[in-house]
């Protein structure tokens, strides 16, 4: 039996070390658009970007550990199309992949606003690539504007603040992440920053972008107002990366649908931000790190024949400032939020959110450890 | 079975604790990762690296 992973980040990676690990010891082949070995994104944002870290630090494993995995990585190559039938993948090379099994972890693609292309100045950031494009920029620049009010944009705003920047956040909400906190902990991440200098243009859309001889020198809001900047990071989120299965005839419905074991079509299967898999009695996806591995680890364990659920309690973390917020679960904006331990004013506190009386998510501000240990309300609900 | 963990790198998610809660515990002010014990009994070892495998800051290497 052979095994093909298309996709070189945290889900493709860590698929490859599940399998070793459960014992299977035939072979491996990895596909990476992308010229660099396996890298960690979580820290693009944040230690990276601020150049805390170099690139070095992001990889996601040493070279020994890599080459201990016997697979074959196939770099600075991408998926083009896929033949079900045949479970053979074609690159955009010219090659023609074809295994037993297929992982699809593709992740996701920056969604950017329709009037940015070409313009010197205007970043997202999803690769390293963008990642130290965007530092470049950054480092000779004095005002940025953030497009975005996401865990994205709010990350990419305080570590520009860290760097000395004049920052502005833009964005539909009336707070950053409210959509995902509701209005009691994303009121409290706009005070931080606005108290740590970030300018705050929230609750107007963006319309567009204003630029000068090819280079960005503003963004426009509906209201007419336009913010200058030096350079513009569009943070409007991400789309699954499934354009080259468009004629697969896999079904593709918000990332590639697959059924409660991952599995996407018979040899099949899907892990990571681009998987979109049924949980309960909903169609699911997650984008964030820890759901990377933990569904790589179920792909695994599938392909080796067991017949596993994908039932995972989501997690997820930001760290912005010096405040580190901690999910897991599902908050919503629609849930009940009660303070289950600190409290709010010190700024340290762990937090239920509740709906139809069951809890639905525990998030922590700056008490990790704590935070944790309310986990259990969930796992037993 | 050897147990090396870079509190530089950990996040504090406490991923580890959850998997091996007899090796790894969290520091109470900031969550950061405490080794409880750095050469763990060989029947504790599937956990061990199952903690490595979901630590999202891969701030955990186990040398067997």
């Amino acid at each position: 039996m052979s095994v093909l992973v298309v996709g070189a980040s945290a889900a493709g990676l860590s698929t490859v070390e599940s399998l070793r690990r459960k014992g299977y010891r035939e072979p491996i082949t990895v596909l990476g658009a992308e010229w660099h070995l396996p890298y960690d994104r979580p820290p693009l944002s944040k230690q990276f970007l601020c150049g805390d870290w170099d690139e070095d630090r992001t990889r996601l494993r040493p070279d020994t550990m890599l080459s201990a995995l016997e697979a074959e990585f196939v770099l600075g190559d991408s998926a083009v199309g896929l033949d079900v039938e045949r479970r053979t993948v074609h690159t955009a090379s010219g090659r023609e992949l074809q295994a037993d099994a297929v992982v699809i972890a593709t992740g996701l693609r920056a969604r950017v606003l329709p009037d940015q292309g070409g313009l010197d100045g205007v970043h997202v950031l999803r690769t390293l690539d963008d990642a130290a494009a965007l530092r470049k920029d950054l480092l000779e620049a004095s005002r940025v504007v953030v497009v975005g009010d996401g865990v994205l944009g709010a990350e990419i705003a305080a570590t520009a603040r860290k760097m000395g920047l004049s920052v502005t956040m833009a964005g539909p909400q009336a707070a950053p992440l409210q959509s995902q906190f509701g209005p009691v902990v994303a009121g409290l991440l706009e005070e931080l920053h606005a108290s740590e200098g970030v300018h705050l243009k929230l609750g107007t859309a963006v319309t567009g972008l204003t630029d000068e001889d090819g280079r960005v020198t503003g963004v426009r809001l509906e209201t007419g107002e336009v913010l200058p900047a030096d350079v513009v990071v569009v943070a409007l989120g991400a789309v699954p990366a499934t354009d080259w299965l468009a004629d697969s005839g896999l079904r593709l419905d918000n990332g590639v649908v697959c059924d409660a074991r991952c599995r996407a079509a018979e040899g099949i299967y899907a892990a990571g931000d681009v998987a979109r898999w049924q949980h309960e009695d909903s169609l699911l996806r997650l984008e964030n790190r820890t759901n990377a591995t933990e569904q790589a680890a179920c792909v695994a364990a599938n392909i080796l024949g067991d017949a596993q659920p994908y039932r995972p309690v989501p997690y997820f973390w930001t760290d912005q400032f010096a405040t580190k917020i901690q999910v897991h679960g599902r908050p919503s904006e629609a849930a009940e939020v009660t303070v289950a331990e600190g409290n709010l004013d010190e700024r340290r506190f762990v937090v239920h959110y509740r709906r139809d009386r069951r809890v639905v998510a525990v998030l922590g501000w700056n008490m990790p450890k704590q935070t944790r240990l309310h986990r259990h309300h969930l796992v037993h609900a | 079975m050897k147990i090396i963990i870079d509190q530089d790198k950990c996040v504090a998610s406490g991923q580890c604790v959850t998997a091996a809660v007899d090796v790894f515990d969290q520091r109470d002010e900031d969550g950061i990762v405490v080794l409880l014990n750095d050469n763990p009994p060989e029947d504790l070892a599937a956990d061990v690296h199952q903690a490595a495998a979901v630590c999202p800051a891969l701030a955990i290497v186990v040398e067997d």
